[in-house]
């Protein structure tokens, strides 16, 4: 068991635990076996391959999935005491290269159609230069989304998060039909995934696992910040787009460079998006000036299917 | 219980099909029976599988469901404002008109929440509205107000029929045992007493009373659900009244349609004249003005200030590749066929009316359907999805299912409805007729 808790810690380790589960799931069959009787019962010893070839047995408590909550559903409401998240995404080093999107999507367990965090490609007016825009939630300080809520399925928290309560929703979309940046996604079918995901716990805090009938979104990663690491999509980001942190203490960081909240919106004209909607974002932008790298590149090795996406505006 | 010649005249009309379904009735009831056993059908498939079989996606999160809903519930709201000023002013000309109103009120407002259920992802959680309610959210608003107008319509239906009730229970006519029993209770031993009737004439003013404002803030609080957002096309001050107009509107469009059709149907043209068209269609053109004048100022002053995102809803509605000819269709047949054919004493006639009124009903879903859909389809950001489906919203086999199941549903509830009731009062009427002679025979 020691040797267990010195590699917690070993991502490839989790990676392995997390396979090996998943081929033990797939061999039950999620018709035959129900969530109960797959929960791992504490004390039922599991065996597995360590990274350096040992086959070690490990108790089955001690099995860690990318995303899992720590806290409970009350706390989950609240909020973590003394933070004001805050994002900042540097336009001029997107290039769409998409590592954000699938990074939250693994994350998330979330299927390739499904995109909680979205590059789009923007262009102001005819004349305007086209650029990428990775676009999260904004969680904003004025949410429309959670005016409208009718049964407190999505809320504001203390640290600024707007989240929500999947196993509290009943599915109305009217915080879709209000939010005006169509951050929110429905699951309008039973979602596809393995057992050992699907019969997890809910948290708001993790969003997973999906729900059929539910609204889903970009969640901030709160459960990583309670543990002190940066939301996927930011060390994910092989060009340091996305800068998070905590406004009360003004740092915001890409995981690279930490650098002042405040000057860096002074410096480099932080702006956010859709302003005059009076929603307040807590996600700035900083405007894609002295570019590094020209609009095109980031059409380069995409499939199809998502290259056609942009033809209108590349046209 | 004492009733008039022509009361009793009245109950002649009706008794044979209250007293037993005629073969006609059961093949029309089977007919709608096997409609709504494909909606229950497509139905299921919505539960087991999910919203994934409709043409609804992350962009249109509503379609036609919402689009049934609004028609509905407005006509609901119509059917009391109407039935409510019948009642309070007590023209008499108006008393053979307040029971369909009545009913026509009841029915929609129990058909037409059913579709703002069928939008909802988990039915399994529905007690949450009560459970955890938001008071901030105008859905919740609309909850109370559908809710406390289904208890105040059945209660104006309920008081206006006790006369009638007791009439049937004394009428000696061949009813079953358990409908007879069934009068004799609903009745509460109304005999006619100077009390009985004071009493309930007091109530039933009461409840319009309270029925016209509620009818207004209840179809106000409707459009909030769209007017609350931050969306182009629908968040607007004039929403309120927009809504409250539009369904008074077409409520009277349905109702001239359910007034022909049962004239014809049980031969009523001694109770329902030509004077009962023409004051409906006085009332389908001060509306349909009021109507056409609030949908022109809205697109006016959205394509006149030409705000971008206002503008590229305008360009989906006008354009014909689009939504132009729908546009074109709602407000030509809604709004200036109604307004012409009542507006020309030649074509002011029942059947004109009725064919009129009947296109504008259809017209008036398609306007509920163009405030819903192009909305939605037009968000801020750009979609950049090259799903089809989740670009653009297209109806499927399932949504028409259910939207027909729910019409056939409305048209069941009122065939029950007629075989249950006389669709004129029997008590009260006899008075309103003969005025209504002697005027006819003063003009002539």
């Amino acid at each position: 068991m020691r040797h267990i808790e010195e590699e917690e810690a070993n991502p490839r380790r989790d990676f392995l635990i997390t396979s090996a589960l998943g081929v033990a799931a797939a061999a039950c069959g999620s018709a035959v076996c129900s969530c109960k009787s797959k929960s791992p019962s504490e004390g039922e010893k599991v065996q597995l391959l360590s990274p350096d070839g040992e086959l070690v047995e490990i108790d089955s408590s001690e099995l860690r999935y990318a995303h899992k909550s720590i806290v409970s559903a009350e706390e989950a409401r609240i909020g973590i005491p003394g933070r004001k998240f805050v994002m900042v995404i540097d336009l001029a080093r997107c290039n769409n290269a998409r590592k954000c999107v699938t990074a939250c999507q693994k994350m998330h367990h979330l299927p390739e159609e499904k995109e909680w965090l979205q590059v789009k490609l923007m262009k102001d007016s005819p004349e305007a230069a086209p650029y990428w825009f990775p676009k999260t939630c904004f969680h904003c300080d004025n949410p429309p989304c959670v005016k409208v809520c009718p049964v407190d399925a999505t809320f504001k928290r203390q640290d600024g998060l707007v989240l929500i309560d999947n196993e509290r929703c009943i599915g109305c979309k009217f915080c879709m039909a209000a939010c005006p940046y169509s951050t929110r996604v429905f699951n309008w079918a039973e979602p596809d995934l393995p057992e050992e995901i699907s019969c997890m716990e809910f948290s708001p805090e993790t969003s997973v696992p999906s729900k059929v009938g539910t609204v889903e979104k970009c969640d901030f990663c709160p459960d990583m910040a309670r543990i002190g690491q940066l939301p996927d999509c930011v060390t994910a980001c092989p060009n340091g787009v996305f800068y998070f942190g905590d406004q009360n203490e003004d740092v915001v960081t890409n995981g690279d460079e930490t650098i002042r909240f405040s000057e860096v919106i002074k410096d480099r004209g932080g702006y956010r998006f859709a302003e005059e909607l009076g929603t307040e974002p807590r996600v700035w932008y900083l405007p894609p000036r002295d570019r590094i790298f020209p609009v095109e590149r980031g059409l380069e090795d995409l499939p199809d299917n998502i290259k056609d996406r942009f033809k209108d505006i590349m046209e | 219980m004492k009733i008039s010649s022509i009361g009793a005249d009245v109950l002649r009309i009706f008794a044979p099909q209250m007293e037993r379904t005629s073969k006609r009735e059961k093949v029309w009831i089977a007919f709608l029976l096997v409609v709504m056993a494909i909606a229950a059908y497509a139905l299921y498939l919505q539960i087991t599988i999910g919203h994934s079989v409709t043409g609804m996606r992350d962009n249109v999160v509503w379609g036609i469901f919402i689009a049934n809903f609004i028609f509905l519930i407005g006509l609901s709201y119509a059917g009391a404002f109407i039935g409510g000023f019948l009642q309070l002013s007590r023209v008499q000309w108006g008393k053979p008109l307040i029971r369909m109103t009545q009913l026509m009120t009841l029915v929609s407002i129990i058909v037409g929440p059913l579709f703002i259920l069928l939008c909802v992802g988990r039915f399994d959680r529905l007690h949450y509205l009560f459970i955890y309610p938001r008071l901030q959210s105008p859905l919740i608003w609309d909850v109370l107000a559908v809710i406390t107008f289904l208890v105040g319509s059945l209660l104006f239906l309920y008081l206006g029929l006790i006369q009638d009730f007791a009439v049937y229970r004394d009428a000696n006519l061949k009813f079953p045992k358990w409908q007879q029993k069934l009068y004799r209770w609903l009745a509460i031993n109304y005999t006619g007493a100077a009390s009985q009737i004071k009493r309930l004439n007091t109530s039933q003013t009461l409840l319009a009373i309270i029925l016209i404002p509620l009818s207004i803030i209840v179809a106000s609080i409707l459009s909030w659900i769209f007017g609350m957002t931050l969306r182009p096309g629908w968040h607007s001050t004039i929403f309120g009244p927009y809504f409250v107009l539009g369904a008074i509107y077409s409520g009277c469009g349905v109702l001239i349609v359910i007034m022909w059709y049962c004239r014809k149907l049980y031969k009523l043209e001694a109770y329902i004249t030509q004077k009962h068209f023409t004051y409906l269609a006085y009332m389908l053109i001060v509306l349909g003005a009021g109507y056409g004048y609030f949908t022109f100022s809205e697109y006016f002053t959205s394509w006149y200030g030409s705000e971008k995102w206002d503008n590229e809803l305008i360009h989906k509605l006008f354009s014909a590749s689009e939504y132009g000819w729908w546009t074109l269709f709602a407000n030509v047949a809604g709004v200036v066929l109604p307004i012409t054919v009542a507006a020309i004493p030649r074509l002011r006639k029942p059947g004109y009316l009725a064919l009129a009124s009947g296109i504008m009903v259809v017209a008036m879903w398609v306007k509920r359907y163009l405030i819903v859909v192009p909305t939605l389809e037009t968000p801020l950001l750009p979609v950049q999805d090259i799903r089809p489906e989740y670009v653009k919203y297209s109806i499927t086999w399932v949504e028409w299912a259910m939207s027909f199941g729910g019409v056939a549903l409305f048209l069941l509830l009122l065939t029950l409805a007629a075989n249950f009731v006389t669709l004129i009062p029997v008590s009260g009427v006899a008075e309103s007729v003969q005025a209504g002679t002697q005027n006819t025979q003063k003009q002539s």
